[in-house]
């Protein structure tokens, strides 16, 4: 592959149902292109925590996906409430989740350091009232 | 362990159509909460959940998890049940609480740790 592959997919908010749909088709692309197994993993469970934040914090949002010959870049990027302290946001455990968002199995507090864990490279900016940007990197 | 003796130590009913002969499943995990799950249950290929929506399936494709399994008696939704099917996921419910339900496939040897 000389030239990266480029996908764009939009997250809606609240529609629950459907979350997961982006980065279910990102699994299937790398698949399709024969990554490793546990690149493929890495990537569609970080994806796919970012994409659930986007859909249950922050009203729906963008995804765009870059795949390279041996690296994805994955940036989520939402216009919702925004992060007032990232660092807390960060820990294990630290959830704003209400007790309706635990009912639908999400809230453990464990999205974002899973993202981290996960990815070879992680930024995580905000801005109260503006929105949140993930840029997850990830290598083979 | 093959998903036929999970079948019979929970006496569990099956949901969907994907084959499962082929199947072994050597750890498993249980949460209701599915990011509990995506951060522990490394290398599993089974999830035990209370979680009847279809991001028990989600979840469990994205860390290629081969069967999921409600507990507490769970009639799984359809949403739930069509996108198993298409993710090739199978689908059992089992009558136990997940305590229960954990304890007996532990006890038949399926235990949290791959080997
Ligand atoms: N896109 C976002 N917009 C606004 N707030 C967010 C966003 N993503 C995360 N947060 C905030 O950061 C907190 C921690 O996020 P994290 O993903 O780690 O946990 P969670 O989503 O609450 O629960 P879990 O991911 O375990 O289901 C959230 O509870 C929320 O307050
Ligand atoms: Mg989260």
């Amino acid at each position: 592959m000389s030239e990266s592959l480029k996908q764009r997919y939009d997250v809606s908010a609240h529609d629950f149902a459907s979350a997961g749909a982006a980065s279910a088709a990102v699994k299937k692309t790398l698949k399709q292109l024969g990554f490793p197994p546990d690149f493929i993993r890495r990537t569609s469970i970080a994806m796919y925590e970012g994409e659930i934040n986007m859909v249950i914090h922050g009203e729906g949002g963008v995804a765009d996906v870059e795949v390279l010959e041996d690296s994805v870049i994955i940036t989520l990027t939402d216009q919702g409430p925004g992060i007032a302290d990232i660092s807390m946001a960060m820990k294990e455990g630290f959830s704003t989740a209400s007790d309706s968002v635990r009912e639908l199995g999400f809230g453990a507090g464990m999205g974002l350091p899973n993202i981290k864990k996960q990815s070879d490279d992680f930024q995580i900016t905000s801005e109260l009232g503006v929105g949140t940007t993930l840029v997850i990197t990830i290598r083979t | 362990m093959k998903i036929e003796n999970i079948i019979e130590i929970l006496d569990a009913k099956v949901y969907t159509d994907v084959p499962y002969d082929h199947i072994e499943i050597n750890a498993a995990c249980g949460s209701d909460l599915m990011s509990d799950a995506l951060a522990f249950g490394e290398n599993k290929g089974l999830l035990l959940t209370g979680l009847n929506n279809p991001q028990s399936i989600r979840t469990a494709e994205m860390m290629d998890i081969h069967c999921v399994i409600l507990v507490r008696g769970k009639e799984p939704d359809d949403a739930l049940i069509t996108l198993a099917n298409e993710k090739e996921i199978v689908v059992l419910r089992s009558d136990h609480s997940m305590y229960t339900s954990c304890g007996l496939l532990y006890c038949a040897g399926l235990t949290g740790d791959e080997t």
